[in-house]
């Protein structure tokens, strides 16, 4: 429990520091930080205490159980260094940096992102899941993108935190990849069982393929060549993030990735080939470099690269020692990094600087500073009586042994040295040209000495670095073999940590890379020159852009050639490839033979179905001319609903019906607006047949798969409702019951979707205002009497009546035909017939809802009526329901019929918004609006095709807008 | 009985797709009605079809082979919904016709619209 606080509280609580300036000051957030922080050690330390010896403490949380994910932990010695390594140094970080930023950095922000990114880290090394390290990982380049591009107001830190993202992102990618086949091949995701089946995994021929995607994601994370030139790029991060990243956390989550997996892949000729080739180029490459950097954040960035590839190349070697060495170069690294990047941003904050051809004679300034600078990097340049020395040391040992087993026994070694030379090579330059050569110029700043708490979390890594050097048996020796033993279990080698071990060749190979690093040093000039002759490499940064910006051509160029500018275009592409892979199956159907008996069907359906056919074809025939082809359409629609009459389902009729009616005001309502002809020809020739040969296609498609459904025997769980919709719904109408009762949560989902619907035509309509033209296209006047006298007259009448049609219908849904849905349409198209008869203006004043609010208060009927049960301890939406006995009268109240009444609010309130939102929107032309929106006319485009009309109509639009000199 | 509803709806599928190609919005709307008709009907008929038996459950009739009620409750929704559909397409063609002057829907926006 105490190791799932270890991880959570930093997580959990990373919003903190936010909190912190708005509280209580300048500094607070700092302090929040670290007592995050401080509290995630503190159930680190209660977690480990509980621990016996080689103990594996394993912690078991599901999260998704089918997936085969949990967020299972495991804390044993390899994951309890890490996550010393992220608390110690992360602590520490967060102590420097409290004095490190200024004012104006957001430093709220930056402990927040900080800590998020501790407890990703701790996550990534406390996993026993490895779909969990997988989510960790990611986490970790997600909250180091933030980290980089701390500094957002800055184009460099931008690119730097994106390329970063970039490059391992990809990196994490692959490692999905690569565990996903890990946990094939083993069976599990969970790390013992991977690291139990060593043998099983090498044998499996996907073994190479798992292999070189988990490498791709650690050479990506821990910047090995030639994935390394992400890492200077987030040097434009603000120094503690640096000092964090690149020491104990993100760089190192690759390596430990590497020994955390090393008894499960490790061991094969593959992984030595690709895991110690590419350290020791990286090995190289990144010394050579760093020398000749002139930024010391830069130098310090490639010296890092070249560590890392140290400790990979160990990993490597597939020798035990190798293993423990690199363990040992971890925690080194660490330390002496840490403290470096520190002084570096000391250095930084105290001269305006970092170049090192204009920083000089420091150590007059800072004498503190400068020897710790000094003492961190002779352990960096491997210097006895410091820690770098020993690991080092261990290093080349390995180098010679690995070496005398191959067939040049020299290259190993020789790499060894000609790197560690270099090393020394720029350790000497960092010291030297920043503290001890005389000053060469004016700084931006005078140099002054650092506060003091500003440099103790370097002096404590410093003497670290020292303690370690002096006594190692006494100091790291138990821990050491503590974590060795967690990797390796039996075949642990005995850890023999000395000082002197005799001049051997590993301590001849030391002198002669310190002799030559400072030998290069003195002469890097010649270097230079020899750098300048050499054909330019191919820089990371340029060859990752390029990548990228051919990736966005390709794209463009996709979308661009995919792109038509035209619906028809779309719908075809569509309507075609649906066609085609609908037949695949069609054909490979064992057989289309009718397996259900069909039956005659009874005369009236052959009607039915036919005013359905010739309602379609007439509005295909008439669509040039919209108001006929609305009215043909309006057939086809009576025809569904006539259909569904004769096939048994008379709330689907209701439901038809109602929604025809509305749906034909609205079109005729749109119509007013639009113009009253879609032009012949305006499409190229021979468009009409193809186009005709596409719709007979999925018409017949379509007809063939529903013959085929329907002439199908089948089995329904409709039984279950059919028997339970009285007993447990309290209801005989089974669709009503099925709509507010079993399924009432989509029920809810589908008023929703109406109220969004709603709200978006009001929007759409908000800003919209068109002048009503005086006189149709054809040049005849629109008919004076807006609202005729005898529709105004027997509306009047009627409205009561619909009410009570409405209040029959809703109140009887849940045992006849019947229910919210309808109930709604109906009160809608009986308000709405107020409208038309009436005008705008008589009927808003008499209706004075706010239409929005009143689907809101459905919806909120609906939503109260689904959680009242919950108050119950009941699940959500589940019904209750009694017998009421009212005197003679006994009726049934389920609460489904308040979930009922929300759906007929919402549905009421839906209709109008949309309906007298729409008819709102003419204004006239020639007065000042009465109308009670905002936006008076604004320029108001003609329409574009007025052609003349050879045919008169008659007026079709019910006019709603305002009526000002009208009766009411 | 199957046939019959078979064709019907294929050939009013047929009609809504001819209208969806057209180049103008407003035969755009009519050719979506028609296949939100098709689709409701083929949605429906999923349940298989029945004549003479709603879904109203009867105590006293013993086994009834009642039409299946879950095609219909979720035809019923979609025709609602479908409705609300229609309102947005209208308005929104109403107000494409408005700021840009035309209801082609075949043709690449003018350039100072674009």
């Amino acid at each position: 429990m105490a190791l799932l606080l270890t991880i959570t509280l930093p997580l959990l609580l990373c919003w903190v520091p936010l909190l912190g300036s708005r509280l209580a000051g300048r500094h607070a957030s700092a302090w929040l930080a670290g007592l995050v922080a401080l509290g995630s050690i503190v159930s680190l330390v209660v977690a480990a205490s509980g621990q016996a010896g080689d103990a594996v403490q394993l912690v078991h949380v599901p999260w998704m159980p089918h997936l085969g994910l949990h967020l299972n932990m495991r804390l044993d010695g390899l994951s309890l260094m890490f996550c010393a390594l992220v608390l110690g140094i992360g602590e520490l970080v967060i102590v420097y940096a409290r004095y490190y930023l200024a004012d104006d950095d957001h430093r709220d922000r930056f402990f927040a992102f900080l800590l998020l990114f501790m407890g990703a880290m701790l996550g990534v090394v406390t996993a026993e899941n490895l779909l969990s390290l997988v989510v960790f990982w990611e986490l970790t380049s997600v909250s180091s993108f933030l980290l980089v591009a701390f500094k957002n107001d800055k184009a460099a830190a931008r690119r730097g935190a994106r390329r970063a993202l970039g490059v391992t992102g990809l990196g994490g990618l692959c490692l999905l990849g690569g565990v996903l086949l890990l946990g094939d091949i083993v069976g599990s995701y969970e790390l013992s069982d991977a690291l139990a089946s060593h043998d099983r995994i090498v044998a499996d021929p996907r073994y190479p393929y798992a292999l070189v995607l988990v490498l791709l994601g650690v050479f990506t994370k821990s910047a090995q060549v030639p994935f390394h030139f992400w890492l200077p790029g987030a040097m434009s991060a603000p120094t503690p993030a640096s000092a964090y990243l690149h020491s104990a956390t993100m760089v190192k989550a690759g390596v430990f990735l590497l020994v955390r997996l090393w008894p499960a892949l490790a061991g094969t000729e593959q992984w030595f080939l690709m895991v110690t080739g590419l350290g020791l180029a990286t090995l190289l490459f990144g010394s050579v470099v760093a020398l000749f950097e002139d930024d010391i954040k830069g130098l310090l960035a490639y010296s890092t690269i070249s560590h890392l590839g140290l400790i990979t190349t160990l990993f490597g070697l597939n020798t035990t020692a190798g293993v423990v060495a690199g363990i040992f170069h971890i925690m080194n690294h660490a330390t002496f990094k840490a403290s470096l990047f520190m002084a570096a941003g000391i250095i930084d904050h105290e001269t305006g600087t970092r170049d090192l051809r204009a920083l000089g004679g420091l150590a007059r300034h800072m004498k503190s500073t400068a020897l710790l600078a000094t003492v961190a990097s002779a352990a960096m340049a491997g210097i006895p009586l410091l820690n770098g020395f020993l690991s080092k040391e261990m290093f080349f040992k390995e180098a010679v042994d690995v070496g005398a087993g191959m067939s040049q026994p020299w290259l190993v070694p020789t790499i060894a040295t000609i790197a560690g030379a270099f090393s020394v090579g720029y350790s000497v330059r960092f010291v030297w040209d920043v503290f001890f050569r005389p000053a060469t110029g004016k700084l931006p700043h005078d140099p002054h000495p650092p506060p003091s708490w500003m440099q103790a979390p370097v002096a404590l890594l410093v003497v670290l670095c020292v303690v370690v050097g002096v006594a190692p048996a006494l100091v790291v020796q138990p821990v050491l073999e503590h974590v060795s033993l967690s990797v390796l279990g039996t075949q642990t080698p005995a850890v023999d940590l000395h000082l002197w071990h005799g001049l051997n060749l590993p301590f001849i190979m030391s002198l002669v890379a310190v002799g030559a690093g400072v030998g290069l040093y003195l002469r890097r000039d010649l270097l230079t020159k020899l750098r300048q002759r050499l054909p330019a490499l191919p820089s990371g940064p340029r060859v990752y852009e390029s990548i990228l910006a051919g990736m966005f051509r390709a794209s463009r160029f996709v979308t661009e050639s995919l792109h038509r500018d035209s619906l028809p275009g779309y719908v075809v592409a569509v309507l075609a490839s649906g066609l085609v892979l609908g037949l695949v199956p069609f054909l490979q159907a064992p057989s289309l033979s009718v397996s259900r008996v069909t039956s005659v069907p009874p005369a009236p359906l052959i009607g039915f179905v036919l005013l359905l056919v010739l309602g379609a074809l007439a509005t295909v025939r008439l669509h040039h001319h919209r108001l006929l082809a609305l009215l043909a359409l309006s057939l086809s629609g009576l025809g569904t609903a006539l259909v569904f009459v004769e096939l048994s389902a008379p709330d689907l009729a209701l439901t038809q019906l109602s929604v025809e009616v509305a749906t034909t005001v609205l079109m005729l309502l749109a119509l007013f607006f639009l113009p009253s002809r879609s032009p012949k020809g305006e499409q190229p020739s021979g468009r009409h047949i193809r186009d005709a040969g596409l719709a007979i296609a999925v018409g017949l498609g379509v007809a063939a798969l529903l013959y085929a459904v329907l002439t199908r025997p089948f089995s329904t769980i409709a039984d279950y409702y059919i028997a339970t919709s009285k007993s447990h719904g309290g209801g005989t109408n089974i669709v009503n019951v099925i709509l507010v009762d079993f399924r009432g949560f989509d029920t809810l989902g589908e008023i929703t979707v109406l109220g969004v619907a709603a709200i978006a035509v009001s929007a759409m309509l908000r800003e919209l205002s068109i002048p009503r033209p005086e006189v149709a296209e054809d040049g005849r006047r629109w008919s004076l009497d807006r609202h005729p006298f005898l529709l105004r007259v027997m509306s009047r009448p009627l409205l009561p009546l619909l009410l009570l049609v409405a209040i029959y219908i809703l109140l009887r849904g849940h045992n006849l035909p019947g229910g919210g849905f309808i109930a709604g349409l109906v009160t809608g198209v009986a308000l709405i017939l107020q409208f038309m008869a009436g005008g705008l203006s008589f009927a808003t004043a008499r209706l004075r809802f706010d239409l929005v609010a009143t689907a809101a208060i459905g919806l909120a009927i609906a939503l109260a009526t689904g959680l009242a049960s919950m108050l119950f301890g009941q699940p959500f939406l589940a019904s209750a329901f009694t017998h009421v006995h009212l005197g003679p009268i006994e009726f049934e109240l389920a609460s489904a019929m308040a979930f009922d009444l929300g759906v007929f609010i919402t549905v009421v309130s839906v209709l109008l918004i949309i309906l007298v939102r729409l008819g709102r929107v003419g204004v006239d032309a020639s007065s000042p609006s009465p109308d009670p929106s905002p936006d008076p006319s604004p320029d108001p485009s003609p329409d574009p095709s007025p052609d003349p009309r050879p045919d008169p109509s008659p007026d079709p639009s019910p006019d709603p807008s305002p009526d000002p000199g009208g009766p009411c | 009985m199957e046939l019959v509803l078979a064709l019907g709806v294929g050939v009013v599928a047929a009609c809504g797709v001819y209208l969806l190609l057209r180049a103008r919005t407003f035969s755009v709307v009519l050719g979506l009605s028609l296949i939100s008709y098709a689709t409701n009907l083929f949605l429906f008929g999923v349940g298989r079809i029945t004549v003479g038996a709603p879904p109203i459950y009867d105590a006293s009739a013993g086994a009834v082979a009642y039409a299946d009620p879950i095609p219909q409750a979720l035809v019923l929704t979609a025709i609602v919904i479908g409705f609300a559909m229609t309102a947005f397409v209208v308005v929104l063609a109403l107000v494409a016709h408005q700021r840009l002057g035309g209801d082609r829907v075949d043709q690449p926006l003018p350039e100072d619209e674009a």
